[in-house]
């Protein structure tokens, strides 16, 4: 009913599933196979932790949480909690038999808060009631008295003070002050990048049963099971192999599931072994927003020197990012936003310096990109701004930064950005966006439009792949042949939505030239797949897939074995197709083959395993090659703004993203898409708000806002690069999909300011923090209005 | 000797409940007590949609035919069931073969981590009930309260849009004939009503029944949509009492028109005043429009929304600026005051203990009238607004402002008027001097807060600019001035 303005005549459906996969073959690596859940999922069938059907006696966790940001704990009252209807137990840290830290790489993450609370939200004591709503209530009636110490809440004051989770560190390459004040123009600037709740639809939950020999199984909703059996078995005080993770699908997780799953899981097994009762402990929205980590906030600033021509020729870049009060998984997400703040630009001279602040907040996480996209930031923040410098096009100063042939190749922590094919994908997707014939619209269009203005962006994205921290880049997989040629697939990656599990399904059903459903997905167990890594860093099919690949073969190559041996054939004459195993003349199907080797004794089960070669780096010098290879992509978004209110809307993106040779090229564009209005979410309307106190006020969703459907660009279209198999040894030639279009979210923001710019005859760039809320956007404006009349 | 039970349909099955406490949610009841996990908990507070069901309901006004509305099943009182069909995501297969509604989610790859899926699956399917051909803004209208943090929606979009006829013969238009008998049956048992807990729940079906109820029992909670009282039960661990349902009072949920009004009742949900609205009033119907969700709308009320006299709620300035009027019911007395004359202070307004609201009544247009609105917000939809700004402005033929009225939400502890504002516009024409006055004036009506939505300084800000916006608006008809059209 609201009236239309037909923006433009092409409707999504052409987004195009251009694909430049040769080797299809039946399992149907290359083909838009359907999630493997999607059936069950529409039905209301797929089965998440919550939903399980609830074990006999089971119980319901919930924690007492500080009200302080930071103080001692004097004295704890909690006999109103314990005599509260419905609770069973009250435990604190004293009743932790193990480990009372769970800091999943440094040690700073009490389970139970040790004599002293360091954020509001922290949990405190934790309560076993025999419902849901009880617990909850219960909790509410302790009396806790705090002797008040001094909190750190904001990144000026944590830098002030030198208050860091970790210390600080340098990547440096060449002489950057001096290639500064050489360049014959200089800038500098700041910005404070906001944080982002994961706002995963499914919140974090966890139930554990205690098992008959002191042990414990777990199901949660984590992207690490391995790190959730390790921490259970630290805090009881129990072996590794008392304890089973078991994890079958997760509502969503974008890192908000890596180490901050694992809490809960902990405290649901404390109380499970203290009642030896079942305990699930789901987190209601409010609480998981409160008490787990989120993306971390930054505050970056600049100093630039560059030529006519917008050339960067030395660059300081400072990254602070806010960590919350424990250093959690810190140390390698200011890492990751220090190795992007190149994004895809040749530095030359560089030096970039990260601080890793502590602030009495809750711990701040992985998310998406992991510190990259705040990284970037500052990068594209300088574009914009030696363009507007200049009097040129955003777009001509990014192309002439972009990293090129030797002498340009090379990033400031020394690896060198190879295959990089940024130049085609920017002049491919500036043609078929149409982007100068658009410019030229949009500055007559606001020439003409008094209120309303116009804008648009196209920024890239190039991204490293691999876990920075070496040894998580590995993987390994079970595979298991039936006698009736059907196969069970486990590997050590966790299924979130993101369609790892379709995608390994697909790689196995290919080895064995299968239909890919026959071959069953099951949860990612510990048990099964041991020290699996977290399904992270988008390397889950990279490592899994891989890992699933090598088993597959070798029970394949035990099948051709058995073949060679019973039909005195050679191993090029047993051939895999169309469900069916040739052998010289005779022909089987994938079931009878199965069960005769079976009839013969073959194994056909197996593991198989993947470790990422090439990698290293050191972390003291600052140089390596921390990334096997880069994932590379572009994005063009046109905004348009209202000057009177600071309100916008994004209504058309382009997107051109080079996943290699994309295994499910459907899976992949739905990653994309995702990926991108998430990162516009970040980067626009997703605000974290705490109050002097250190309380979080964007505590749920009516005030923390995601992008609903209408936040959607009207127009949205998505390609992936033709013909671009990776020039690294990947799965397929296949590229990884998981973060780097998170990223592609920046050409939003940039085409805001390019809007805003026009205010002022596009003379100035604009500062603008993010989120761009609004309100952000109305004071850009104001500002460069009264600039103008200044 | 009371009856206390509720019955509805749960798809098919005759449900009767009785001692459950009439606290639990729609969500909880199917989750914990039907063992129906289908439905998902996302957020519990009526923002995400994963919680989506469809109720199907008696047309008032065709007996013979049903309504399908999709509604938050986390912030519905389980009471409210009575008389209605509530259907389910696993309620929507027939045999092993999936739903229009869920097929095309599938064959567009519109489920990721699947976890909003189920509440997109009954948004869409709410909406391919009433329209097999939905057009783009139908969809983004139907599904704007489901969030999908994984997808970026243009799937989800596409599956919805796909047309198909063949929701005519799905199994609720086999059952169609059927159903509408039960619930016909239902409709006529006495006045419904539940008890567990300690707790109750009763469903009056007129206004003497329901002035009766509520001054009988002075500790009443009056619940219409509940989409706002049901948060202190879900998100503060409230417990009421005693519920008394306004849903099903016949003289509460009607409207009707005269002459010169449109008289709403007050437990009539917004999705069935809307048209009316949007007729009379385009920029009201539109404003409405971003009002919550569909959701959000097929249950909230015009009552709700003024009843609680939240600062932050759309419909009383608006209401304040068209001048419209409120009935008040006290146990057989009625009373019609000003909207503007209702609230007092913050969350205190003028209704005695066990008065209620009847209905509203709103002035239909007459020439040289003219109503704008704005409802401003960090995301366009289902986004509860920093500033409503709702302008209402009389001009006789010469131009000159015979009779204004500027009310603002967001702007003070109650909706209120800009009285400054008002008399510095009040007998001018509208130009460039005025408006800067009355910009000016502004200032000194207001003293707007700081909150987690916009701070004080954006607040008076951009209500300054809206009265310029407005001006530029009225000034030339033509211009391009929201944003929120290029949807
Ligand atoms: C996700 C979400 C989004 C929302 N977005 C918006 C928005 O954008 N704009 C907005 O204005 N609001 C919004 N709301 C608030 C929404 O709850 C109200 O707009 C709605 O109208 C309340 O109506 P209800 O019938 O559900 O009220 P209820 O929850 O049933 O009642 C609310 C209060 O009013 C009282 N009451 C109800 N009827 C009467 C009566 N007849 N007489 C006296 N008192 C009565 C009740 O006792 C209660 O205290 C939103 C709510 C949610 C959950
Ligand atoms: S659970 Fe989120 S709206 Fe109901
Ligand atoms: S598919 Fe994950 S939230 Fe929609």
């Amino acid at each position: 009913m609201r009236s239309l303005i037909k923006v433009s005549s092409s409707s999504p459906s052409q987004t195009e599933l251009k694909q430049g996969q040769a080797n299809v073959g039946l399992g149907g690596v290359g083909r838009s196979k359907k999630h493997e859940s999607a059936d069950k999922q529409v039905a209301g069938e797929a089965i998440y932790v919550d939903d399980r059907p609830s074990l006999r006696g089971e119980l319901h966790a919930a924690v007492g949480q500080s009200t302080q940001a930071h103080a001692n704990i004097i004295s704890m009252d909690l006999s109103a909690v314990k005599a509260a209807e419905g609770v069973i137990k009250v435990i604190t840290v004293d009743d932790v038999p193990g480990h009372t830290d769970i800091g999943p790489v440094f040690p700073g993450d009490p389970v139970l808060a040790i004599g002293k609370v360091e954020y509001i939200g922290q949990p405190i004591f934790a309560v076993a009631a025999t419902s849901y709503d009880l617990a909850r209530k219960a909790v509410t009636l302790a009396k806790i008295e705090y002797q008040e110490l001094e909190s750190v809440l904001t990144v000026k004051d944590a830098l002030a003070k030198q208050n860091f989770v970790r210390p600080p560190a340098t990547m440096k390459r060449g002489d950057s002050d001096s290639a500064i004040a050489k360049a014959p123009h200089q800038l500098s600037g700041e910005i404070m990048v906001g944080g982002q709740e994961h706002m995963y639809l499914e919140g974090q939950v966890s139930t554990a049963e205690p098992t008959e020999d002191g042990g414990m199984n777990i199901f949660t909703s984590s992207q690490h099971p391995s790190e959730v059996q390790k921490l259970v078995a630290e805090v009881l005080d129990i072996p590794l192999n008392k304890v089973l993770v078991d994890m079958r699908r997760m509502g969503g997780g974008f890192g908000g599931k890596e180490t901050q799953a694992a809490p809960w899981a902990c405290i649901a097994a404390l109380l499970a072994n203290e009642t030896k009762r079942p305990v699930k402990f789901k987190l209601g929205r409010m609480d998981d927003m409160v008490m787990t980590g989120k993306r971390h906030p930054f505050e970056n600033n600049y100093t630039v020197g560059f030529d006519d021509k917008g050339q960067i020729k030395g660059i300081n870049i400072e990254v602070n990012g806010n960590c919350g009060y424990s250093p959690d998984l810190s140390d390698a997400i200011v890492d990751r936003a220090m190795f992007h703040s190149d994004n895809a630009y040749f530095l030359d001279q560089a030096k970039v310096t990260g601080n890793r602040c502590k602030l009495n907040t809750v711990s701040h996480t992985a998310y998406r990109g992991f510190g990259g996209p705040q990284g970037m930031m500052t990068i594209e923040m300088v574009m914009d701004a030696i363009a507007r410098h200049l009097g040129k096009d955003p777009l001509d100063i990014r192309k002439v930064n972009l990293y090129g042939e030797q002498g340009r190749d090379e990033t400031h922590y020394h690896q060198t950005v190879e295959h990089n094919n940024l130049a085609e994908i920017i002049s491919t997707l500036e043609e078929s966006s149409d982007y100068q014939a658009r410019r030229k619209a949009i500055t007559k269009f606001n020439q003409e439009s008094s209120i309303l203005k116009k804008g648009i962006a196209l920024t890239p994205v190039k991204f490293g792949i691999s876990f920075t921290a070496q040894h998580l880049n590995q993987a390994g997989a079970l595979v298991h042949v039936y006698t009736d040629g059907t196969i069970h697939l486990s590997h050590g990656g966790t299924e979130m939505g993101q369609g790892l599990n379709t995608k390994v399904a697909q790689i196995v059903a290919e080895e064995f030239q299968v239909d890919v459903d026959t071959v069953a997905s099951s949860s990612a167990r510990t048990d099964k797949v041991p020290n699996s890594s977290p399904t992270a860093a988008s390397s889950g099919t990279d490592l899994n897939g891989k890992a699933a690949e090598a088993a597959a073969k070798i029970i394949k190559q035990r099948l051709i074995d058995f073949a060679c041996e019973t039909y005195q054939v050679t191993a090029e004459q047993v051939s895999f197709a169309n469900s069916q195993v040739l052998v010289g003349e005779h022909m089987f199907s994938f079931a009878e083959f199965a069960q005769m080797a079976y009839m013969a004794r073959v194994s056909l089960s197996s593991t198989g395993f993947y470790k990422t070669p090439k990698i290293h780096f050191d972390r003291a010098t600052g140089k390596g090659r921390p990334f096997f290879y880069y994932a590379t992509g572009a994005s063009v978004s046109e905004v348009i703004i209202d000057t009177l209110t600071g309100e916008y809307k994004t209504l058309r993106t382009d997107i051109l993203q080079d996943v290699g040779h994309s295994i499910n090229p459907a899976i992949d564009i739905g990653q994309i898409e995702g990926a991108f209005v998430q990162g516009m979410g970040w980067l626009t309307t997703e605000e974290l708000v705490w109050n002097e106190q250190g309380r979080l006020l964007s505590n749920n969703p009516a005030t923390y806002k995601i992008p609903a459907i209408n936040d959607a660009p009207e127009d949205f279209r998505v390609a992936l690069l033709p013909d671009a198999p990776n020039r690294e040894h990947t799965i397929y030639n296949s590229k990884a999909v998981g973060e780097p279009p998170f990223m592609l979210g920046m050409s939003v923001w940039s085409a805001l300011k390019d809007a805003i710019a026009s205010v002022a005859d596009y003379k100035v760039s604009p500062a603008l923090d993010t989120p761009a809320t609004p309100e952000r956007v109305l004071w850009a404006v104001e500002a460069l209005k009264a600039d103008g009349k200044g | 000797m009371k009856t206390s039970k509720v019955r509805f349909l749960l798809n098919n099955d005759d449900v009767v409940i009785e001692n459950i406490d009439p606290n639990l949610t729609v969500l909880q009841y199917l989750r914990e007590i039907q063992f129906k996990s289908g439905t998902k908990e996302g957020c519990a507070s009526g923002d995400c949609g994963a919680c989506t069901v469809v109720l199907a309901e008696l047309d008032e006004n065709k007996p013979d035919q049903l309504n399908y509305k999709s509604i938050n099943s986390c912030i519905t009182f389980v009471g409210s069931l009575h008389g209605k069909q509530l259907i389910t995501v696993e309620d929507l297969k027939d045999g092993a073969k999936l739903h229009h509604a869920q097929q095309t989610i599938v064959d567009n790859h519109g489920s990721q981590c699947g976890f909003c899926t189920p509440g997109f699956v009954m948004s869409s399917f709410a909406l391919h009930k009433h329209n097999q051909t939905p057009s783009r803004s139908d969809v983004l209208e139907a599904l704007a309260g489901n969030l999908c943090r994984c997808t970026g929606y243009r799937s989800i979009i596409e599956a919805a849009i796909t047309a198909n006829k063949s929701t005519e013969q799905d199994s609720f238009a086999q059952h169609y004939q059927q159903t509408l008998c039960k619930l016909i049956e239902l409709q006529k048992l006495p006045k419904p009503a539940l008890s567990g807990n300690n707790h109750d729940f009763i469903s009056p079906k007129n206004i003497a029944e329901l002035a009766y109820e509520l001054t009988s029992e002075p500790n009443s909670t009056l619940v219409a949509g509940g989409t706002d009282l049901a948060l202190s039960v879900t998100q503060n661990l409230a417990t009421i009492d005693k519920l008394v349902y306004v849903g099903n009072v016949k003289e509460l949920t009607n409207m009707t028109e005269t002459e010169a009004e449109i008289i709403i009742g007050s437990a009539l949900p917004y999705s069935k005043f809307i048209d009316t609205l949007h007729h009379y009033y385009p920029e009201l119907g539109d404003m409405i429009e971003r009002i919550g969700s569909k959701q959000v709308r097929n249950t909230g009320t015009l009552g709700g929304n003024v009843g609680n006299a939240s600062p932050i709620g759309d419909m009383p300035p608006a209401l304040i600026a068209l001048g419209a009027s409120m009935t008040l019911h006290l146990n057989g007395e009625e009373r019609t005051i000003l909207v503007e004359d209702y609230f007092v202070d913050y969350k205190k307004t003028v209704l005695k203990p066990s008065e209620f609201i009847k209905s509203i009544q709103i002035p239909k247009p007459v020439t040289g009238q003219t109503l704008k609105l704005y409802k401003i917000s960090k995301r366009i939809d289902d986004d509860i607004s920093a500033v409503l700004a709702a302008f209402f402005i009389e001009q006789d033929g010469g131009g000159k402002i015979t009779n204004v009225r500027l009310a603002f939400g967001g702007m003070a502890g109650i909706p209120k008027r800009a009285s400054a504002t008002e008399q510095a516009l009040q007998g001018k024409s509208l130009n460039k001097e005025s408006v800067a006055e009355a910009k000016l004036a502004l200032a000194t009506d207001f003293q707007p807060m700081s909150d987690v939505r916009a701070s004080d300084k954006y607040r008076m800000t951009v209500a300054q600019n809206l009265i310029e916006k407005c001006y530029l608006e009225l000034q030339n008809k033509t211009i391009e001035t929201r944003v929120m059209n290029y949807a």
